[in-house]
Order: structure tokens, then sequence, then C-alpha cells
């Protein structure tokens, strides 16, 4: 599954740059790869709805992106952490005015090799494991096995928000494996029964077990409600309000009985 | 009289423009590279303003989005260092004796059937190749040394082994096969068995050839990217064993290139470290180079 996923994106990645040279598409859209599943998906379905709107999506992440509404060559950037002020300051030098939307809700949810026996670790035992403090799954109640702590590269938006809400702004150990994808990271942890990894929950599947966080489990009621404590909102951006088709995309994208249900179709979590 | 002058005129026309043609197209290549150099060292200096060279070379810890943010990169520069030297030990013995056994010791058409299969394991993309060392040698490392990880230096090395081999060995393969006939024949004419004269006549002869393919080798993989990215590891720590994950640096570009903020410290930071590895593939071709000028093999009066 994650590795079918990881394919297909580099695929639909490498035929959407050359149908983006081939024919100008009236959408074009670009940026983090963990909206990138759900950017293909909505975008599938309005043109199947819109069938005379060409939109070509790309990846490449949350940074590309947003470099690339800098630089005008795209209509929507994806991006899974909201735009720095650096970003602004070049935008609106260029004369570009960055118009936020935030389009769904996403869990990052830790998750180890089937066969742990852990369930449930607190916040705080997150941040001692990703600071290298507890190195062993023995203190956690576990086996007498030396803990494979796995993380995301320190640039990623998903980086940044475990940084965030698990760390207080401490660092990552250096030890961590730190993995280029969430693909990557499914791989790793999948295949080694003393790892632990995050993820985002649109990439959860059967050859992992999730964990539980300060007892609850990780679901859209969760990320909603505020009780699961590691989500972030997901965005995509425009230069300046978005008009014609790109309005028209957006609006789609928003739309509880279009876009929103079918990220949720996703594993995502819909705004609503 | 008039015809046949200006026949050569036009073929002196002509020869000019061939000339020029030839040289645009060479001249080409070269623009480019320098175009790229230049390049890299603008978007890379910036970054001199915020760290100290000596701070950015020599700093252990790499946490370029942190606030405040290190940008020491010394662990990434171990890392490539020890992916190299460890592959290396693996593909030198292994690329120099296959070919020594190819040019020497093989039968004609054993010869033509093994050198393309090593060339074809050239041809292998390195994403292939990354892909199963992440999904079959990792688990098997894991199981079989009961390590907590098998994304680690050990299986990097040996999988850039696999893509320097066949560099090491077409080219070492040749140097050996060019080696003068002569040479040999005198050799076993003297009563030297095969052995000695492979080892005291061939190996000598065709030294100069031999480590240039050894550099090339190594300069193959110290450049290589997506497999360090996908099977080191990419801890940014200095190994205190072989099997310890590392991050070497273009896992390191690549990696985080994409997410990094356009002209920031960062993405400045990420050049410099481009810049420190062409540092290093630059004096391994110098030293290729100079090694194959220096012991160049002229004919058998040399020896």
């Amino acid at each position: 599954m994650s590795i079918k996923k990881y394919f297909t994106g580099m695929i639909v990645t490498v035929i959407c740059l050359y149908a983006g040279l081939a024919m100008a598409g009236n959408i074009v859209i670009t940026g983090s790869t963990t909206v990138l599943p759900i950017a293909q998906k909505v975008a599938e379905a309005y043109m199947s709805q819109n069938p005379d709107v060409k939109i070509s999506i790309s990846g490449g992440g949350s940074g590309e992106g947003i470099k690339a509404l800098i630089d005008g060559t795209t209509s929507i950037a994806d991006s899974s952490r909201f735009i720095k002020d650096s970003e602004i300051k070049q935008a609106v030098d260029k004369g570009r005015y960055p118009v936020p939307f935030a389009i769904a809700y996403d869990c990052i949810v830790p998750v180890v090799h089937p066969s742990n026996t852990i369930v449930n670790l607190t916040v705080q035992q997150l941040k001692g494991i990703y600071k290298g403090e507890i190195k062993n799954w023995k203190e956690l109640g576990g086996p007498d096995k030396k803990i494979v702590v796995i993380s995301r590269d320190t640039s990623s938006g998903t980086y940044e928000v475990w940084e965030d809400k698990v760390m207080n702004k401490e660092k990552v150990t250096p030890a961590a494996l730190m993995q280029a994808s969430n693909g990557a990271i499914v791989q790793a942890v999948s295949s080694n029964p003393n790892a632990i990894g995050y993820i985002g929950i649109g990439y959860v599947d059967s050859s992992l077990k999730t964990l539980m966080v300060d007892k609850v489990k990780a679901s859209a009621e969760t990320a909603l409600n505020g009780t699961f404590p590691i989500h972030r909102a997901l965005y995509m951006f425009t230069s300046g309000w978005p008009k014609g088709d790109t309005l028209n995309f957006i609006n789609f994208m928003l739309n509880p009985q279009k876009g929103q249900k079918y990220l949720k179709e996703e594993g995502f979590v819909p705004l609503y | 009289m008039f015809k046949d002058q200006h026949k050569g005129k036009s073929r002196r026309i002509k020869e000019q423009w061939i000339k020029a043609s030839f040289f645009i197209v060479a001249f080409a290549s070269i623009s480019v590279l320098a175009l790229i150099v230049i390049f890299l060292f603008m978007e890379g200096l910036p970054i001199f303003s915020k760290v100290t060279v000596k701070d950015f070379i020599f700093g252990h810890y790499w946490y370029p989005t942190s606030e405040p943010p290190d940008f020491g990169i010394f662990p990434l520069i171990i890392a490539s260092l020890a992916v190299t030297v460890i592959s290396s030990l693996i593909s030198i013995p292994l690329g120099v004796f296959t070919a020594l056994y190819l040019a020497e010791v093989a039968s004609q058409r054993l010869r033509e059937w093994v050198k393309p299969m090593v060339e074809l394991l050239a041809a292998l993309p390195s994403v292939v190749i990354g892909f199963f060392g992440m999904v079959v040698v990792a688990p098997f490392l894991q199981n079989a040394l009961d390590i907590p990880v098998g994304l680690n230096l050990f299986n990097a090395s040996l999988m850039l082994a696999f893509m320097s081999v066949p560099t090491i060995c077409s080219i070492s393969e040749d140097a050996i096969f060019s080696v003068p006939r002569e040479l040999k024949e005198a050799s076993l004419a003297l009563g030297a068995t095969r052995w000695e004269t492979i080892w005291r006549v061939i190996l000598p002869a065709s030294i100069s050839g031999i480590s240039t393919a050894i550099i090339l080798g190594m300069s193959r993989a110290i450049g290589e990217t997506m497999v360090v990215l996908m099977v080191a590891g990419g801890a940014a720590m200095i190994p205190s064993s072989i099997f310890d994950p590392v991050r070497p640096m273009p896992a390191s570009i690549a990696a985080e290139m994409a997410e990094a903020p356009f002209r920031g410290d960062h993405y400045y930071a990420l050049f410099a470290t481009g810049i420190v590895l062409f540092l290093f593939t630059m004096i391994f071709n110098m030293v290729a180079d100079y090694i194959s000028n220096r012991f160049r093999q002229v004919g058998a009066s040399t020896l």
C-alpha cells in the first residue's frame, strides 16, 4: 500500500510535469507531498465533472510550492505548514499577496511495528523517546530492546508540527533516523520490530500499529474536537483572492458534499 | 585555374565552419559547468555571513530549522567519507580481482559473457538498488546480526559498492587488457608462473589505469544520492560503529531542499553543503587525473 502510494505519487508527478509542459493547464497545483493525495483525488473528481478544465498537479514539498507561488509559476500552492514571514515578504516584494485556505486537518499519529505490545504513550513519554532520554522499550513496559527512533526530516512540515506539539521546541536526538517521506517511515517502521515513527493519518495502513496518545485514539472526531493532541491544518495558497477556475476549484474543495467528502475517503480529516 | 581557387576557398570556409561548430559544441559543456559552479557558489556563500566557515565545517549539530538554528555539517562530512571508504574496501578488491580474472584467467567465451553482465550492473538505476537495500537487505541485517536497525552505514556502503564495482571493473579490465603482450610473454619466457606474471608484471604495468578506475568508482560513491537517502538511515550523528545510521551530504541536500524556505538560511546552508561536496569530488577527479598522467603507461619501455 505504502509502496504503491509512493510510486503512484511519483508517476503522477512526472506525468503532470510533462502534461504541464505539453498543454498549459487551466489550473496548476504544486507543493506539499502530504497534501498531494488530497489534491489528486479532488482534482480527478473536479475534472470529471468539468471536462473543459485541465488541472496539472505535482508534489515537491511545501517550500517548493510556496516558491512557485512567489515566482508566479503555479495557481495554487499546497502546504502542510502556514506560510513563513520571510516568504510573505518575498511574495509582497513581487507584488503577490498569498491567501491561505485551510482545506483539511491531519492527525500525526505515532506508529510502531505490529508485534509491539505497547498501546498507549503519553506526550511526555513520546518527548522522552524523541529526546533520546528513554532508550529502551523496557522503560515503557515493553521487551528489553533498544528503541529505534524514526523521525521526518527537520525541514518537513510534519516534523515542525511534531516539534511544536510533542517536543515543545526541544530538539529531536541526532541519533534519530531521518526519513524523507511518510512512505519511507511506513516502510522503515513496518520492517523493524524495535522502531517507532510518526506519520500523517492518511498514510496509516495495516502494516503498522497506531498508538494512542494520552489514551486518545487518533481519528477524525478526536482531531476535530481537539482531544487528540497532535493535529494540524493543511493549506492551499493562492496569489491574491482566486478568480475563475481557481476559485471554482477552491470552492469545490471546501464543499462538504464534494471535496471534503473525497478527502475523507482518502483517510484525511475534513474541516467539518 | 580560377575554378580551382574558388573551390579551395569554399573548402576553407567549410573547414572554418566545421571547426567553429566543433568549438561551440565543446565549449557548451564547459560553459554549462561554469554556470552551475557560479550558481552553486552564489547560492551557497551567503550562509557564511551567519556562521563561520569553521563552525559550518566542524560544527557537530545539524538542526537547520530550530530557533536558533545549528548549521554544523561535520557529522554529514564524516558520514560521506565513511560510506565512501567502507564501500571502497568492498568494491576495490571485488572490482580489481574481477578485472584481473576476466582479462588474464578467464577463457575468451566466458569473458564475453561475464563482462557485459558486470557492466549491466551499472545500468541498474540507483533507486532500484536503494529499494533493494531498504526492503531486502535492511530486514536481513536486522535479523541475521541482531542489530537494532538495518538502515545503516554498512548497508549503504554495501549498496554503493554494488554501484562502484562495474565502474572499477570495467575501466581496470581495459587497462589490464591493454598491457603489451610482449611483457607477458617475456615474463613467462623467463620462467615466471602465471600468478607471478600477473602480480609482478601485469599489475604494475596497469597500475595507472587501475588507480583511475578506483578513484572514479569512489567519486561515484561519494556523490551518489538516492541510495544513501534510502538506506543510510539519515541520523546526523558521528557513527560509533559501522551499524549506526548516518546521514551523508547528498542525502541531506536531497531530503531537505524541497521544504527549505527559498533563499532562507537553510537554503543557503544546503547549497554550501553542495559546495563542500563539489570540492570533494573535484579533488577526487584531480587526483585521478594526476595519477593517470604521473604513471602514464607509455609502452613496454617504461617498466
